[in-house]
């Protein structure tokens, strides 16, 4: 039994993945940054890419060689070496996968609880989905009513306040790196700092029917003075009957509550 | 005439059609006028008296075509026959339209139906592919475009990758396990029966006002609940398709477990089997869970409950939770087959003894298990308790790993093996390999919670998915197919052309697939008509791959198609493998063996000179054949 070239095999993976890291690195897969968030995440996704790389031009470097190598001549009928297994290996690939897939469960959940920090002066916005237009409620400003248009300032944490109407709608910024569902019946958030001015685009990310295609809407991110401005530019206010299907749930249950005296099931509403 | 009435047989099943649509309509018109309500209902979530007769008509049909003839008669205390074969084995092509009770043919009749719906899945993802080949409106309107993704999955999962494995490991599993026939034969032919139903449900939702169900494959509350009638035509097809496959699963466990032959103690069981037992067992534990979210969905559509109603404190995500809970396991249950075809298919081409055999096992229960604890990946920014995220990403994350033993195992086996790639079955095991690769990788980037946050529902995914489920499943697939074809057909493919297909397929797939997950880490949300059109160059890229992808499989059917009637004669063993299936005639005897064969030894042992895997019949009573030993060669390190 001839013994394996570990030495060239292992500088022949070397090789690859390192030439495959340094041509993927060169790319900006996630596309421009635009928040606090994205950094992180590039970074992470950059590191994954390393770790797969190498991983990949083992498989292919394994492949390559074995079919090089033991390619069976035309007519020959022989076997193989009878080889069932070697327990040290059969180790070696189950521990290693273990600890590079905890790492990277370990560097993400870093990441991710880093993206989520909230702050205490964040400016909350509410955020309406129906099919198939986005809405936007400033609550901290009289309360006044954007359509299809969102303004955010740069350089403080937005916490987005996300009330789907009717089916389910995903809030996606993909230069903000962020995105998350709004639920009918539920309360959920996006926490993000955007960082960058510029014009996005928001985009509806769950399939919610005919018109999913186009649920999209223009983000501005200004400075905090011209984001004021525009606000006070506004005149409309939040429209009653989004308040109220939003809130019909809970005013439901209260009603039945007066009416019963007590507490008749538990809150759905709240995660 | 009217003895053929009163046969089983497509007459019977065609009056029973038609009688059990009017029951199920005059039931519905009758109880309506009864409470004094109009005949009709046609709201868009109603439509009683089409969705009554819509369950009614396929158990007619089925009564009529003889699917319980045998039961009822027992219940009713009549005469049975245990030992009538008259429904067992085919002569001649009109048996395969039979309710035939044989596995090998029931095998062959899921391979073929499954073939025919894999090729309209295509179609249906063609016509995408055209629209989507340009950004703007090409060839279909929005609405239409919904139903065709929707219809797409569908088709695909439920019609063709699910049953196909289950039809593969129909004909080549109890007769690698020495059985003469599936633990319940009845039972089997019942499972393969209500396939074709549920792909007519599934199709027949185009003819519904309002268009085929177009709410996705996942069919999310609330927008399945509010859509147009297609949606209850989905609900309803699931569960046969999912009837369907938890019969057949409990069919293998159970010849799995009792009918091995003498000798075949777990660890002699080939791969395949392995790989069948564990698919099985996730079959039996989670398919009633996609059963269950589609019922729900059904009540609330059509009897007004209120399980996803919001506004009448149903829970929206609870859905998400149900319908996951069995379509993680799903997506193994679309994988781990063709992991057993791999092992089989390397190992014999590379005349090698499966590396580290009983790792191998233990990494399919591993998966197993592991499946079940997972399935909240798919929701990470689905608004569900974030506390949850954490612990599901780990155990995602983990799962990498039984998938990693696997792959490298696949490896191992080749090294010091002599490696044959003239079959195009080897070709393709070799390129599942490096294809699936990948797409456990993107797999782990997916289960990282900030990654997903970014590439969650975007063409990222749709990359991910078709990487595994075309690179990974459908692969495995062409490989047990030119495998055992053979052994099915008893002749022999047309290997150039096999190198064609194999060819045009790998690059194929990698062109269409690669630049998707380009595309969609740059910001293309997926299930979309339309995209920006800075991403036209590449979408017109992977339409133009992906046309060339549908025409090379056309190459394939015409291969099979042929060579099964011209192909020159196999012989029984033109693989010279070792395992059961390859020491019978082929296509094998109707009952399988003469005499069941005796397990001797482990199912991969070439290269062990004199030692066997199994002793047949046929080999008279004087051969007396030790119990072989695995070896204990290791790999110098
Ligand atoms: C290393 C193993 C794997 C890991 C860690 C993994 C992880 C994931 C994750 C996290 C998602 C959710 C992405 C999202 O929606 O945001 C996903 C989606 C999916 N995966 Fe995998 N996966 C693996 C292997 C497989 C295999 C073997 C198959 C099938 C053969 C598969 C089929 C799918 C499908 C069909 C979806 C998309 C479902 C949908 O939303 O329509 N995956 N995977
Ligand atoms: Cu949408
Ligand atoms: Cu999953």
């Amino acid at each position: 039994m001839t013994r394996l070239p570990i030495l060239k095999m292992v500088l022949a993976v070397i090789v690859f993945g390192t030439v495959q890291s340094v041509i993927l690195l060169q790319f900006n897969w996630f596309g421009d940054e635009a928040s606090t968030a994205a950094k992180p995440i590039d970074t992470l996704l950059d590191v994954t890419i390393i770790i797969s790389s190498f991983i990949f031009a083992i498989v292919c470097v394994a492949l390559g060689y074995a079919l090089i190598k033991w390619r069976a001549k035309p007519g020959d009928e022989s076997d193989g070496l009878p080889i069932h297994g070697n327990t040290r290996l059969e180790i070696i690939w189950t521990i290693i996968p273990v600890i590079i897939v905890l790492g990277l469960a370990g560097y993400s959940w870093a990441v991710l609880d880093d993206i989520e920090k909230t702050d205490s002066n964040a400016l909350h916005i509410n955020a309406y989905a129906q099919q198939f237009a986005w809405t936007f409620g400033y609550p901290e400003d009289g309360n006044k009513w954007s359509e299809g248009e969102l303004h955010v300032p740069v350089d403080r944490q937005v916490i987005f306040d996300l009330q789907a109407q009717d089916v389910i709608h995903s809030f996606w910024v993909p230069e903000w790196r962020i995105k998350k569902d709004a639920v009918p019946g539920l309360e959920t958030e996006v926490i993000v700092t955007p960082d960058k001015e510029g014009t996005y685009s928001l985009i509806c990310a769950e399939l919610c029917g005919l018109g999913h295609t186009t649920m999209r809407a223009t983000v501005v991110v200004e400075s905090e003075a011209k984001y004021k401005a525009w606000l006070n530019k506004q005149t409309t206010q939040v429209p009653e009957d989004i308040l109220k299907t939003t809130n019909q749930y809970e005013a439901d249950q209260l009603k039945k509550e007066e009416q019963s005296g007590g507490i008749e099931g538990s809150g759905v509403i709240e995660q | 005439m009217a003895a053929a009435i009163r046969q089983p047989g497509w007459y019977r099943g065609a009056i029973g059609l038609v009688l059990g649509a009017a029951f199920g309509f005059c039931l519905v018109v009758g109880l309506r006028l009864l409470s004094g309500l109009d005949a009709f209902q046609t709201e868009q979530t109603g439509y009683p008296q089409v969705i009554v007769p819509l369950i009614t008509a396929p158990f007619g049909f089925l009564f009529g075509f003889g699917a319980f003839d045998y039961w009822f008669r027992w219940a009713a205390g009549k005469p049975t026959i245990p030992e009538d074969h008259s429904g067992h084995g085919a002569t001649k092509w009109q048996d395969y339209f039979k309710f035939n009770t044989d596995h090998k043919v029931i095998g062959t009749q899921y391979v073929v139906t499954t073939l025919f719906f894999f090729l309209i899945g295509g179609l249906l993802a063609l016509l995408m592919r055209a629209e989507l080949a340009q950004p703007g409106t090409q060839i279909v309107a929005a609405n239409t475009f919904n139903g065709l993704f929707s219809t797409h999955a569908v088709v695909m999962i439920f019609l063709f990758i699910i049953p196909v494995f289950a039809g593969l490991a129909n004909y080549v599993l109890p007769l690698m396990i020495g059985a003469p026939d599936m633990a319940f034969p009845r039972l089997n032919a019942l499972s393969f029966w209500l396939l074709p139903i549920a792909g007519i449900i599934f199709l027949g939702s185009f003819l519904a006002p309002g268009g085929s169900f177009d709410a996705g494959w996942t069919g999310y509350a609330p927008l399945s609940t509010g859509a147009p009638l297609g949606q209850t035509f989905f609900n309803i097809g699931v569960q046969f398709a999912g009837a369907s496959s938890i019969a057949t699963a409990l069919n293998f466990l159970v010849t799995i477990i009792t009918m091995r032959a003498p000798g075949m103690n777990l660890w002699r069981m080939p791969l395949l089997v392995w790989a069948n037992l564990s698919t099985s067992l996730l079959v039996v534990g989670a398919t009633p869970f996609v059963a269950g979210a589609q019922f729900m969905v059904f009540f609330d559509r059509i009897l007004g409950m209120n399980f996803f109603n919001f506004l009448e404190g149903g829970d929206v995500i609870s859905y998400q939770h149900i319908f996951w809970f069995y379509s993680h396991p799903a997506v193994y249950i679309m994988m781990l087959p063709g992991f057993g075809i791999i092992s089989e298919i390397i190992s014999t081409h590379a005349r090698k003894p499966v590396f580290g055999y009983r790792l191998m096992a233990l990494a399919l229960i591993g998966i197993v298990v592991l499946s079940y604890s997972v399935w909240a990946h798919h929701m990470f920014v689905a608004g569900m308790f974030s506390w949850l995220r954490v612990p599901i990403m780990i155990t995602t994350m983990l799962i990498a790993v039984p998938t990693g033993i696997k792959v490298f195992s696949w490896l191992g086996t080749l090294f010091y093996g002599k490696i044959h790639t003239y079959s195009t079955a080897m070709l393709f095991a070799l390129a599942f390999i490096i294809t699936f690769t990948v797409g456990g990788i993107s797999g782990v980037m997916l289960g990282m919670i900030p990654i997903d946050i970014h590439v969650s529902d975007t063409y990222f995914v749709v990359a991910h998915i078709h990487f595994v489920l075309f690179g990974g499943s459908v692969f495995t697939i062409f490989a047990g197919i030119y495998h055992w074809f053979p052994k099915m057909t008893g002749r022999m493919y047309d290997e150039r052309l096999g190198r064609i297909h194999f060819w045009g397929t790998l690059v194929g797939t990698w062109m269409t697939f690669i630049p998707m997950h380009w595309i969609g880490m740059d910001g293309m949300p997926r299930r979309v008509a339309d995209y920006a059109s800075q991403y036209g160059d590449w979408n017109l890229l992977i339409s133009v791959s992906a046309f060339v992808l549908g025409a090379v499989q056309l190459v394939f059917l015409y291969n099979m198609i042929v060579s099964w009637r011209f192909g020159p004669k196999a012989g029984p063993n033109p693989w010279r493998a070792n395992s059961i299936e390859w020491q019978v005639s082929s296509p094998p005897p109707v009952f399988n063996f003469d005499e069941i064969p005796r397990v001797v030894g482990g199912p991969y042992e070439y290269g062990t000179p004199g030692a066997r895997h199994a002793i047949m019949g046929g080999e008279g009573e004087g051969a007396e054949v030790p119990e072989t030993k695995p070896s204990t060669v290791t790999v110098p390190s």
